[in-house]
């Protein structure tokens, strides 16, 4: 379990705090999408997670061990993995595989192990058939699962994700959210991402919505995604599918907002069509 | 008249290497003055190479682009001439910004036209309103701001120029959705008041359904489909084959069909939407008609 | 385009030469230029250059390759003929004259070494880059450099810097590329005007590209970070260097090679 209490951060005197009492937790094998408007302080806050930001006030524990806790640093750093927006920024080593193992021998694993280890990371991610290829050859979605990868080879429980589908393409989003589902459903790693787009999030178990330093509002993506003033209010924005049925609504036609999948949102027109 | 028009415009990269690369596939286009065209395709679909050669950034190895009717390498005077006339917006605009001040970095297009300081001062000022950043905020320095408030002062030093055509190549991306809302908003605003052509390269497909009049579609270096908007939507399941991501809304509309309903699938937008079922509602007795 | 610049070009493949141990690469590539520098006699130069062929058709690099790296020498080897011919004097009669100088047989003896040498030189070296991938290579110099750990020369540092710098060498160069295209758009003049002009010209440009530079470098530092990074102690390596019988061969005929070469001194006049 990762759980932040009144998380109190700010970046210089003068400005607003970054954040602003947060409490937040995410329990093992969730999939958590964090949503907010530019400057709303998830980065900052994601950042504590693995002990790269401490806290002013306030704590993070990882499992039980506080990120304040020097001694444990490698050990929380293991544990949540961390992928940033630009995939240019995070790969470190010239080729696809030695970049993969760049945490492995940074932690002292030994060879054979990293090679299992990478091997089992590649093909986890899909990028296995670039293994020798140089990172710079690759397409932004490509290279961003190559970041996964090397978080991956560490065998994190959790994985944070900030914004990592922002400077993608639509091909390069669908493989890499599909990895990232897949990290999560079939291998049992938590996922926390951070994104602006609402099809992202409204694939997540849960989305925690946050503003001006704070954590606004949690719940199942149906319960945000329900409440469309509450969300625009945020600016931020609700899926299509909910759209709909609240401008519909305005005009007295009574449809459910918590149809945001495709097939339920079809359904419902369908049954409002015929009824 | 058609501000803009291509003609057996093709390009190859690493021509005569192994590997070489047809970026452009003999393009035929002509773009009305003061329609706002989206651009829409995969990555690698030719976009990029395409818009470089509007403002004469490449030079096309055959074929020619005409601005105003002219050749925009044989028949203006020099190709800056082209450039000043078609404002190009690269993507991550703010990462081009260098001067010490808001003012001055919008100014630097304009002074590079010869323009005397009067003239400039009126377009940096008229340029930054457009983007909404206020007067007094000018001479702050541009590395102070956020991120999407860079992005519209790069926008305000192209506008500044006051380019016949303006060209964005995402210019949203990595806002947050109302980063995204408020530039889209002001680039259109622009286009009405001022009358000037955008062409808008997206890969957002509800950016492009929202904002643009017509659209142009490319594939592997070709025109796919160069049409007005709604006509472009009436192809939304062979765009969505092509995995270009067609908007939401559009893929409702589309599972409905599947589900047996005779309704028009080229809807786009929310309203468009509503207003396609309350039509079909209201010809069918709701109900009554399997 | 800027893109098309490749600096030390790695063209990868499955010979021995690619599979030799970059260490001994590194060290036989620099034994290779000493002995180049002994060979003053024909038939030490002959074999030097046979030497350096045969190991491009062992390692299978097109010779086409060759041709490439070899081009942007035609200047310097241009000069140095220039250079050596006329105003190299021996002590005969002059072979001919052109206008007021004197071509003496040293002379051009002079310049044929000379040639060759260069010639042998950059190929030698470039088959090092052609067969060793920027990593290994860094990786060979880390682990031939490591005996100065003991004076505290920051082995393990400067390894990651030359990785680093590899990195990022394209993307900076791509990245160069598009802020000229931009700032080119908004009618900036790069490459006309006076001196002052262009170097004025030139700001533009390399503000944005520092200052994208060191938010690159920041993030990469994160990132790092994030994968717990802590410096060189207790780092393990994928890939370990391990000395194969194809290093030991490889390594005995270099031995061999270098031998002839260097005896051709002890039988043969040399050219200068």
């Amino acid at each position: 379990m990762i759980k932040a209490t009144n998380l109190l951060f700010g970046y210089s005197e003068e400005r607003e705090k970054a954040l602003n009492g947060v409490n937040f937790t995410a329990e093992k094998g969730e999939f958590i999408a964090v949503l907010g408007s530019n400057g709303c302080g998830k980065s900052t806050l994601a950042k504590h997670f693995n002990a790269i930001l401490l806290p002013e006030e306030g704590t993070v524990e990882v499992e039980g061990m506080l990120t304040t806790q020097d001694d444990r640093l490698f050990d929380i750093r293991q544990k949540v993995g961390m992928v940033f927006q630009n995939p240019d920024n995070q790969i470190v080593a010239t080729i696809v595989e030695e970049d993969v193992a760049f945490a492995l021998e940074n932690m002292g694993v030994e060879p054979s192990e990293i090679r299992r280890r990478i091997d089992e990371a590649m093909e986890k991610t899909g990028v296995y058939k670039f293994k020798d290829k140089a990172p710079h050859h690759l397409s932004g979605g490509q290279k961003q699962r190559v970041a996964i990868a090397g978080i991956i080879a560490m065998r994190p429980d959790y994985i944070v994700l900030d914004e990592p589908t922002a400077m993608l393409d639509p091909e390069g989003r669908r493989k890499v959210l599909k990895t990232i589902k897949s990290l999560n459903k079939e291998y049992g790693i938590t996922v926390i991402l951070i994104t602006h787009y609402m099809d992202e999030a409204a694939q997540a178990d849960r989305i925690v919505v946050m503003s001006k330093g704070k954590v606004v509002k949690e719940g199942t993506p149906k319960e945000i995604f329900s409440q469309v003033e509450l969300v625009k209010s945020l600016s931020l924005d609700v899926p299509q599918t909910s759209e709909i049925a609240y401008e519909l609504g305005k005009l007295g036609h009574n449809l459910s907002t918590e149809a945001i999948s495709i097939d339920e949102c079809a359904q419902q027109l369908y049954n409002f069509l015929k009824g | 008249m058609s501000v803009i028009k291509i003609e057996n415009l093709s390009y190859t990269y690493n021509e005569g290497l192994p590997g070489a690369t047809k970026a452009l596939d003999n393009i035929n286009l002509e773009i009305e003055e003061g329609t706002f065209v989206g651009v829409i395709g995969h990555t690698g679909c030719g976009k990029s190479t395409l818009i470089s050669h509007l403002n004469g950034l490449t030079k096309p190895q055959q074929g020619a682009i005409y601005l105003n009717g002219k050749n925009i390498w044989t028949e203006y005077p020099s190709i800056r001439d082209v450039r000043f006339n078609v404002g190009l917006v690269f993507q991550y605009p703010e990462y081009q910004l260098f001067e010490e001040s808001i003012y001055k970095d919008i100014a630097f297009g304009p002074k590079n036209m010869g323009l005397d300081d009067e003239e400039v001062d009126r377009r940096v000022k008229m340029a930054a309103k457009f983007v909404g950043i206020p007067e007094y905020a000018l001479e702050g320095s541009p590395f102070d701001l956020s991120g999407g408030q860079k992005r519209r002062v790069a926008i305000a030093g192209i506008i500044a120029m006051q380019p016949k055509v303006l060209v964005l190549d995402e210019p949203c991306a990595g806002l947050d959705p109302e980063g995204r809302e408020q530039i889209l908003s002001q680039v259109k605003n622009y286009h009405k008041e001022t009358g000037s052509t955008v062409i808008l390269v997206s890969h957002s497909m509800e950016d492009i359904a929202n904002y643009a009049d017509k659209v142009l579609v490319m594939e592997q270096g070709k025109v796919y489909n160069y049409a007005d908007t709604e006509e472009i939507f009436q192809d939304a399941e062979n765009l969505s084959k092509m995995g270009l991501g067609i908007p939401d809304i559009t893929k409702v509309f589309l599972k409905l069909k599947e589900m047996g309903l005779d309704i028009d699938t080229d809807v786009y937008t929310i309203p468009y939407a509503i207003k396609t079922l309350l039509k079909y509602k209201e010809k069918n007795g709701g109900g009554h008609n399997a | 385009m800027l893109k098309d610049i490749t600096i030390g070009q790695h063209f990868p493949g499955n010979s021995p030469v690619h599979r030799l141990d970059p260490r001994i690469k590194i060290l036989a590539t620099i034994a290779y230029v000493v002995f180049l520098f002994l060979a003053t006699n024909a038939v030490g130069l002959v074999l030097s250059i046979a030497m350096v062929l045969a190991l491009y058709v062992v390692a299978q690099i097109p010779l086409k390759m060759l041709k490439k790296s070899l081009k942007p020498m035609i200047p310097i080897i241009i000069f140095t003929v220039i250079l050596n011919l006329f105003f190299i004097t021996g002590d005969g009669d002059p072979l001919f004259r052109v206008w007021k100088i004197s071509v003496y047989t040293e002379g051009i003896m002079f310049c044929i070494v000379m040639i060759v040498r260069i010639l042998c030189l950059i190929s030698g070296t470039s088959l090092l880059t052609y067969t060793t991938s920027p990593i290994q290579l860094t990786d060979g110099l880390e682990r031939l450099m490591k005996p100065l750990n003991v004076v505290k020369f920051p082995v393990h540092e400067m390894a990651m810097m030359m990785t680093i710098a590899l990195r990022f060498i394209p993307t900076l160069i791509e990245e160069t590329d598009k802020i000229i295209s931009a700032q080119k758009s908004r009618g900036a003049m790069l490459d006309s005007g006076s001196f002052t002009d262009r170097v004025k010209a030139l700001v533009p440009i390399l503000i944005p590209l520092f200052i994208s530079a060191f938010r690159r470098a920041d993030e990469l530092a994160t990132a790092m970070e994030c994968r717990c990074y802590h410096g060189g102690a207790n780092r393990t390596r994928l890939k370990q260097l391990k000395i194969t019988s194809n290093d030991i061969i490889c390594t005995a005929v270099c031995v061999v090679a270098f031998g002839v070469i260097f005896a051709t001194r002890f039988f043969f006049t040399p050219l200068i």
